[in-house]
């Protein structure tokens, strides 16, 4: 029985009992869409690393123990009701510089620009960030940064990223200070409850290219 | 259930001449909206998954006003991001032999001469333009040393034309598609409008006109009014409860069209699965796929011997049965879905299945891992693997995979014509919402390639056609006063019930009856036992089921009673359309029609048609059928042997 399931029974139950059951967020089930996400026993996504919550099973945990499950923590994701939290400020970060521009229709082919192996999998490997919000959750300041540079990294490390590289940075930190999140000091909380192991060295390149666009 | 025969449907829009033209004909063809009147022209799109994700962004981008919804807390979230293995394109980049053509072929012979040629060109042409696109955005598919793009082998085709980003070739498109629509609302083109449910649509003086929505936070009714609205929903593959879909997916937006008058085609055509992890207990919430990615390395057997209990290791080569292998010596581990499944289906019911219960049949990777090594059987289906061990607990470095069919996809949907508009004037349909393009069967890898060709390429043509002749002026404030009484008159019905049982003990009592009756195997007898069976649980749901809280306030019990209701309705008509269609085609297996070697029969002399629905509100659908012809691809029986 996963997690999640267990959430079901109790609910199940407190609806025939006439009560209201826990609101909480999920839809794929399977650590992919990032709508699930609950602080368990004091960890962001529980205790088991690189999971979300819907991935844990049951029998991780003891029988007879008493599992303390909380919202997300954080200023800019407020509330909305039990475990369910307001996370649109991630996409007010995007919005701000988190694509290419490019309109459908008017791509040159796709191997008129080759990419190195090593780059494009880099890349692959930050643009897995699913959005969840545990980075924000576990962070002492209640810092973006992780979500924030995963996707900076992922498409400055592309050719095709290059021509917006700096000003998206700068658009992207920019908003993600106007929407309340606190700065990094380096704490690493972060990674270590992402789900899908989004290094800290993407903050640096984050950083890095930050500065730059800065300096400009 | 009774119903009644209506007219035929002759007419599908698409145009005459040979089959490459059709498409640059349409095109030419099509009315232009001047820029300054772009703005002027209001278009709701319903769904932020590839379909109308992309479409949402395109349609801003070309300076329509654009309003799109989702039930989700954020568009990044539709239902598309879970799709792992890859999405096909003709681009022939390995120069094996692959073409236009020959994709429109695999497509069409994949669909079991059930899919419309026109249309199917069309997505085979299209098809080269998406992988630009994605690659454009920044989409981080998989690459060679070269620096070139890596393609991979899928089932139902043998050339190698899938584009992939490790198991996450979904999730990576719907980013691209997510950022370039992020980018439109910054542009003030698109205003989104998350957590917010579709629970109507507005029909006035014969055109689609609006939608009516629960803010699924506050719980308050809301009118949207528009001069085309576009449903891309998703598909309806948890009538069936179990399925390898998102929880949230539902049949809501579109039975509420199709209750407005938009006929509903083939709504028997669902595709299971053959790669999924089997059920292991009565709490389970929903399945979980292992990409078909996996049937390139991975061989299917189960032991020759009925009640072998022996540990997988412990049984020898030649005391196994590689049934795919045998059986089709072709495509061996890569014959389509439908045949897969069903295969697994027969040995497991001839009682040599695994696992507990004996539903599972073994996806080995012993001999890939001692070909290629286990570094490069991990680089390619590293992840894949570590979810199959989150789930079950079993390493598959070590003992096989086991692996049953599930729901997966439906192909159909509702109706629509080569512009992609269904029966209703001004409302479009994309994506798995529309039945369009898959036929009996969907191939691996070709959905993402349905989704974001409609998106990014058909629609913002087609559609624009339809609104040169707008904007459409003022909406009937009656038409839409009574789609919003509607609304709230059904959820007050839901919260007056006050039963004993809760919509989801309903949902999962309707889906066994669904995978029992109408599921990878349908006779006459389930049919008319599921047909008895529904309207029965119906009658209980209406007068039985407890939904607690109130309408005014975040109510996830409410959401899903809603939807349940739907399924109810949407499952009667499934069950009616597998029973008129007495053959076997597709995912679609009539056991009263197979051939001597218990394979799919298809009977083209009366079924080679769409079978498309028209809503009676006196609970009599009509059928009207829509004639398929072949002009190109013969016809034959499929054979992958
Ligand atoms: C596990 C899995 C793996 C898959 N792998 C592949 C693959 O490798 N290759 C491939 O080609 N295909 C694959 N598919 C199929 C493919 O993913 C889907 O068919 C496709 O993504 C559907 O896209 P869509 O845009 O039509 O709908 P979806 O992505 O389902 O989006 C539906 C949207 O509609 C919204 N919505 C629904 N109802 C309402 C409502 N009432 N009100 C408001 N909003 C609503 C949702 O919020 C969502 O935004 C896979 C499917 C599954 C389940
Ligand atoms: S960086 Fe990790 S923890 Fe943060 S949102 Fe992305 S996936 Fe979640
Ligand atoms: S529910 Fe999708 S990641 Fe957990």
């Amino acid at each position: 029985m996963s997690f999640l399931e267990m959430l079901d029974v109790l609910n199940e139950r407190l609806i025939l009992e006439g009560d209201d059951p826990i609101a909480f967020d999920h839809d794929c089930r399977e650590g992919i869409c990032g709508m699930c996400g609950m602080v368990i026993n004091g960890v962001a996504h529980g205790e088991q690393r690189a999971t979300t919550t819907c991935q844990l099973h049951m029998r991780h945990f003891e029988d007879n123990a008493t599992i303390t499950i909380e919202p997300w923590r954080a200023a800019p994701f407020p509330v909305v009701k039990d475990l369910v939290v307001d996370r649109s400020a991630f996409d007010r970060i995007i919005q701000a510089g988190g694509f290419v521009s490019v309109p459908a229709g008017s791509a040159p082919d796709a191997h008129s620009i080759p990419v190195r192996k090593e780059d494009a999998d880099a890349a692959f490997d930050a643009a897995t960030c699913i959005g969840c919000g545990a980075c924000v959750a576990a962070c002492p300041n209640g810092s973006a940064s992780l979500f924030t540079a995963a996707k900076i990294t992922h498409l400055s490390l592309l050719p095709q990223g290059q021509p917006e590289r700096l000003s998206r940075a700068k658009a992207m930190v920019d908003q993600m200070d106007a929407e309340g999140f606190g700065g990094c000091t380096n704490t690493g909380e972060c990674t270590a409850v992402c789900p899908k192991g989004i290094p800290l060295d993407t903050i640096a390149q984050m950083n890095t290219d930050y500065l730059k666009a800065n300096a400009k | 259930m009774k119903f009644t025969e209506g007219s035929e449907i002759r007419d599908t829009r698409a145009p005459e001449g040979p089959i490459e033209d059709r498409w640059e004909k349409r095109k030419f063809a099509a009315k232009l909206v001047n820029p300054a009147n772009k703005r002027k022209l209001n278009v709701i799109v319903v769904g932020t998954g590839l379909a109308g994700g992309s479409a949402a962004a395109t349609l801003g981008e070309l300076g329509y006003n654009v309003k799109s919804f989702c039930y989700q807390d954020t568009p990044r979230r539709a239902h598309s991001i879970a799709a792992q293995g890859g999405i096909n394109a003709a681009k022939n980049y390995r120069g094996d032999g692959d073409s236009i053509y020959r994709l429109f072929y695999d497509t069409v012979k994949g669909g079991d001469f059930r899919a419309r040629e026109s249309n199917v060109y069309r997505l085979a042409q299209v098809s080269v333009n998406i992988i630009d696109q994605a690659v454009a955005q920044g989409v981080p598919f998989a690459r060679e040393y070269g620096g070139l793009l890596d393609t991979r082998s899928f089932g139902g085709a043998q050339v190698s034309r899938t584009f992939y980003a490790r198991g996450q070739t979904g999730q990576q498109l719907l980013l691209g598609a997510y950022q370039a629509l992020e980018r439109q609302v910054a542009a003030g083109t698109v205003e989104m409008f998350t957590r917010h449910e579709m629970l109507d649509l507005i029909v006035a003086d014969g055109r689609a006109r609006g939608i009516i929505v629960r803010d699924m936070v506050t719980g308050e009714i809301e009118r949207h009014t528009a001069d085309a609205v576009v449903l891309a929903s998703g598909g309806y593959g948890n009538v069936f409860f179990l399925s390898t879909n998102a929880k949230g997916c539902n049949t809501t937006a579109i039975w509420r069209a199709h209750e407005r008058g938009a006929y509903f085609a083939n709504p028997c055509y669902t595709q299971i699965h053959p790669t999924c992890i089997p059920v292991s207990g009565e709490y389970q919430s929903k399945l979980t796929l292992m990409s078909e990615s996996l049937r390139n390395d991975g061989r299917v057997w189960v032991p020759l011997r009925k009640g072998d209990e022996r540990a997988p290791g412990d049984i020898p080569d030649d005391e196994r049965d590689y049934y795919l292998e045998r059986i089709y010596p072709a495509f061996g581990n890569l014959v389509p879905r439908d045949i897969a499944s069903r295969a697994a289906k027969n040995v497991c019911d001839e009682g040599r299945g695994v696992g507990p219960g004996g539903l599972g049949v073994y996806l080995d990777f012993r001999d890939a891992i001692n070909r290629l090594g286990r570094d490069a059987v991990e680089k390619k289906y590293g992840n894949l693997f570590e979810m199959y061990e989150r789930i079950t607990g079993e390493n598959p470095y070590d003992v096989p995979m086991r692996i049953y069919p599930a729901v997966h996809y439906t192909m159909g949907g509702l109706w629509v014509d080569y512009d992609l508009q269904s029966t209703i004037p001004g409302l479009f349909v994309i994506g798995e919402a529309n039945f369009s393009d898959h036929g009996a069967n969907r191939l691996g890898a070709s959905a993402l390639m349905q989704g974001l060709a409609d998106g990014y390429f058909v629609l913002p043509t087609t559609l624009g056609d339809y609104l040169a002749a707008g904007p459409f002026g003022e909406v009937d404030e009656q038409a839409v006063a009574e789609a919003e009484l509607k609304v709230r008159s059904k959820i007050d019905r839901l919260l007056a019930v006050n039963g004993t049982r809760t919509p989801d003990s309903f949902h999962r009592e309707l889906g066994k009856l669904m995978w029992d009756y109408c599921g990878m195997e349908r006779t006459e007898e389930s049919l008319r036992k599921a047909l008895d069976r529904i309207p029965e649980l119906r009658k209980e749901f209406w007068e039985n089921v407890k939904v607690s809280g109130t309408a005014e306030e975040l109510n996830q019990v409410l959401e899903k009673a809603g939807r349940v209701a739907d399924f109810f309705d949407l499952a009667e008509l499934m069950c009616l359309d597998a029973l008129v269609r007495s053959e076997s085609c597709g995912g679609h297996f009539r056991a009263e029609s197979q051939d001597s070697e218990g394979e799919a029969l298809r009977d083209d002399e009366s079924f080679a048609h769409v079978s498309a629905w028209e809503y009676s509100p006196d609970g009599e659908p009509v059928l009207h059928k829509e004639p398929l012809e072949y002009e190109y691809v013969k016809m034959t029986q499929r054979s992958y042997k």
